[in-house]
């Protein structure tokens, strides 16, 4: 019998992922993976946080817990906890009840159920998403019906933000767009708007009634601070106004594959945030009925302890501060090297990633020549660097930039 | 209270209205002042309601999970030693897109059988799911993209969701016969008729095992007869098999239909689900599967699985798959649990029989045969949506309006009760 699937076409191959898979067939004892969007140690392994395993053994240590479904927006104190992480303590949407929280998986999952929730109920289905962005962004928005639009983030020739050609093409927006904000730590590109930006992105987003949809995926991973990294979503709900924030536990508490998430959305008032959780129930539960509770538990377990919760900010400022003594240490390199070109961007730029300024040739010959492996956007993941292997990518960065157009 | 949060939030406003920083519109509407509140879930908001009632007297026979006989959940002894195993060990790096590969590989062997050739000419294109609703989800987002022009048949009644699944993947809907009220069986005929009236090439859905909410399932020779007739039209079957091993408490028995299936050289899919038959709700673990031609085309297939599940999730939770994977790699657990799957089924077949015998005992006026003739969780017991409210308001016991009882919530300490309550607001009927 013939398939009724015999006219499917083989996807391509997830570019990210592919680095992985040629960089795991290379032989060479020098190579080096600077693609993984994941943690290393300076050893160039994974971490597992101490409070995570903690935590970890509280739970398979409870004879009472149980595997029941849980609510379809997820455990009850992991959404409060999880919001109060975000909008801070003290913020006045949590206090008023007008904060929406589902748990979700990881930021992948907050994306598309908001994306979904905004496809049904708002009345603009256009997302303006930057360039460049996560590459699943836009894959995440279509799926969900809405038409994706950028604007422009990036500036090449700075290799920091193109903050004029942001504001025009925001400005241009029709009202009521939606507006994906990396909340810090811009993945791929690592460039961040200083807080006056946000100030002025802030203003121009509410007098033109452009929804703000911040996905938060390095909260306290990026400057080491919690409260800092967040500040620009703070300062959005300060203003009284509307917005939704897909949060992930993935890197900052490295609960990466147990998809660990949260979609808040801030509302107008109790009531209607009330209204909108039911709604978005709806979206949940023919897509997987209810998520899952393993890696959530583990995140209430730690958020709900004081002595976890202060335990996690000095690991996660341990991780933060590898990263930008990476970055300290590459570009100090590069400096004694004297290797043509500016590279304050490495310092200038934060969390996991530098976009180098590398273009595919240079990539491809670091990669054949020196088995470095990154993404064909010349992106490198800081948190593969180590300290042992700072001065190997130097040669080869120094060789590409010398030797490769 | 209210008003004091309504005061905080109009003194809030003036403020904003008045504040220096510039560029604000007037914020005092909503987004979102024209949404609707939601109905509640009429599976979920029973146990919803369950919770909420104080009586001592409660029976929540609502929503389908397991309960022992003290009424209690229960997490089985190969998952308790499966997780002692993996706590401290795992990095919790993030799975492949497709999922746990030892997990999809314990889990196809379940379906297609140990020896599959299927399995062995790497024929399937299989993928870790979110339970049995992420299986039915993507499939039917792989269905509206791959056939954008088809139907999906869904069998009437069925599990509430699958009509939401297929909806949101926007995939139309046709029903077909399948519950015989009168008989509290199966329209056999109805079905066939409709089998054989649909368009060639049309894609079913069909229950495995244990129809849900019905428990009523086709006999093997009913299944053979399906098949050929599918065959003869060419259908596309899509099995939810969400109970094997619960049902009849022999896996293999419980995924007959489906070998019936492949033996006659259908291309079908299947969802399976661990959140019953290893009670693993939670954890949210499954599988979706479907057979193809060859090596070839089930790559292919599953590429374009994996394209669906990056835009939804990115890749499925890990600790459910280690679970599984840990117990089913392992021939003491894996035998372990097949005992405690079947003292599962064992229980409910138990009080299938002590519920039917106290009603009888009761001297009810009607049949009560269907209660030990249907198989699995649930039990159709066919009273009315009326005879369902009072059930709740005079004698707080939850169940959904459809007078599906969850069997799994029956104890030997509330099935007289329970009987009682049912004989009295029918024996009037």
């Amino acid at each position: 019998m013939e398939s009724v699937f015999s006219n499917v076409d083989r996807a391509p191959e997830d570019p990210i992922l592919g680095v992985t898979v040629a960089y795991n067939n290379d032989p060479s004892p020098a190579k080096l993976n600077l693609g993984v969007g994941a943690y290393r140690t300076e050893e160039g392994k994974p971490l597992v946080l101490d409070v995570v395993r903690r935590a970890e053994q509280q739970l398979v240590n409870d004879p009472s817990r149980v595997k029941e479904y849980i609510p379809i927006a997820g455990f009850a104190d992991f959404n409060k906890l999880s919001a109060k992480l975000i909008l801070g303590a003290d913020s006045p949407a949590i206090q008023e009840s007008r904060v929406a929280t589902i748990q979700c998986l990881s930021g992948t999952g907050s994306l598309r159920v908001g994306a979904e929730f905004l496809k049904k109920h708002y009345h603009q289905s256009v997302i303006f998403i930057p360039k460049p962005t996560w590459g699943n962004h836009p894959k995440v928005f279509n799926l969900a019906g809405l038409s994706v639009e950028y604007y422009r983030y990036y500036d090449p020739s700075t290799r920091g933000l193109d903050f004029q050609g942001l504001l025009e093409d925001l400005g241009a927006a029709p009202s009521g767009a939606i507006v994906l904000l990396h909340a810090c730590a811009h993945n791929p590109t690592g460039v961040d708007p200083t807080s006056e930006q946000w100030e002025q992105i802030r203003q121009l987003i509410r007098s033109k009634s452009l929804l703000p949809f911040f996905d938060s995926a390095y909260q306290g991973f990026a400057s080491g601070s919690l409260d800092t990294d967040a500040h620009s979503v703070r300062t959005f709900v300060a203003d009284g106004g509307e917005c939704l924030i897909a949060q992930s536990y993935a890197k900052n508490m490295g609960l990466y594959g147990e998809r660990v998430g949260a979609l808040s959305i801030v509302c107008k008032s109790a009531d209607v945030a009330s209204k909108v959780e039911s709604q978005v129930k709806l979206v949940v539960r023919p897509m997987y009925s209810s998520p899952p509770i393993h890696g959530a538990s583990i995140v209430a377990t730690i958020l709900k302890s004081s002595d976890m919760y202060n335990d996690w900010t000095i690991e996660l400022k341990g991780m933060a501060d590898r990263i930008i003594s990476m970055r300290q240490q590459l570009f100090d390199a590069l400096q004694a090297k004297g290797t043509p070109g500016d590279w304050s961007h490495i310092i200038k730029q934060i969390g996991m990633f530098t976009f180098t300024g590398l273009n595919k040739e240079q990539v491809a010959f670091m990669t054949k020549e020196y088995h470095i492996y990154m993404t064909s956007d010349g992106r490198i993941s800081m948190a593969g660097l180590s300290t042992r292997t700072v001065p190997h990518l130097v040669d080869a960065i120094h060789a590409a930039v010398t030797r490769v157009g | 209270m209210a008003m004091r949060i309504r005061n905080l939030a109009s003194r809030r406003t003036m403020m904003m209205n008045s504040s220096p920083i510039s560029g604000l519109r007037s914020m005092s509407s909503s987004w979102w002042k024209n949404v609707e509140p939601a109905p509640k879930d009429p599976i979920l908001g029973v146990t919803e309601a369950f919770l909420a009632d104080p009586s001592p007297d409660k029976v929540n026979v609502g929503v389908g999970a397991y309960r022992d006989d003290n009424g209690k959940p229960v997490v089985l002894d190969c998952v308790r030693e499966a997780e002692r195993r993996i706590a401290g060990t795992s990095f919790m790096e993030y799975l492949p897109m497709g999922g746990s590969v030892k997990m999809v590989e314990e889990t196809l062997k379940l379906a297609y059988g140990d020896n599959s050739e299927f399995v062995k000419d790497k024929r399937i294109a299989a993928v870790q799911s979110l339970s049995g609703t992420g299986a039915c989800r993507l499939f039917a987002d792989f269905q509206k993209r791959f056939c954008p022009g088809s139907q999906i048949y869904i069998p009437v009644p069925t599990w509430s969701n699958h009509h939401n699944i297929w909806r949101d993947a926007q995939v139309p809907q046709k029903t077909y016969h399948y519950y015989h009220p009168e008989t509290k069986g199966l329209d056999f005929k109805g079905l066939m008729d409709d089998v054989k009236n649909a368009p060639e090439g049309s894609f079913f859905l069909l229950h495995a095992c244990a129809h849900n909410p019905t428990g009523v399932d086709p006999t093997e020779e009913q299944w053979r007869e399906i098949s050929q007739l599918f065959k003869a039209k060419n259908h596309f079957a899509f099995f939810d098999m969400a109970y094997q091993g619960f049902a009849s408490g022999d896996p293999a028995r419980d995924a007959k239909s489906i070998r019936i299936f492949l033996e006659d050289g259908h291309h079908i899919g299947i969802s399976q689900s661990y959140a019953k038959n290893m009670g693993l709700y939670g954890q949210r673990v499954g599988c979706l599967s479907v057979l193809c031609e060859n090596e070839k085309q089930a790559v292919t297939v599953k590429s374009q699985l994996q394209q669906l599940a990056r835009p939804m999730y990115s890749n499925p939770p890990l600790h459910g798959a280690q679970i599984v994977s840990t117990i089913l790699g392992d021939p003491e657990l894996k035998s372990l649990w097949l005992k405690e799957v079947k003292i599962m089924a064992d229980r409910i077949i138990g009080m299938r029989t002590t519920l039917r015998e106290s009603l009888e005992k009761l001297g009810s006026p009607l049949s009560w045969e269907h209660v030990t003739k249907q198989i699995g969780m649930f039990c159709y017991s066919g009273l009315t949506p009326e005879q369902v409210d009072r059930l709740t308001s005079e004698y707080h016991i939850y169940m959904t309006r459809n007078g599906r009882i969850s069997m799994a919530g029956v104890t030997t300490g509330n099935v007289g009760y329970l009987a009682n309550a049912i004989h009295e607001v029918t024996k009037s009927s």
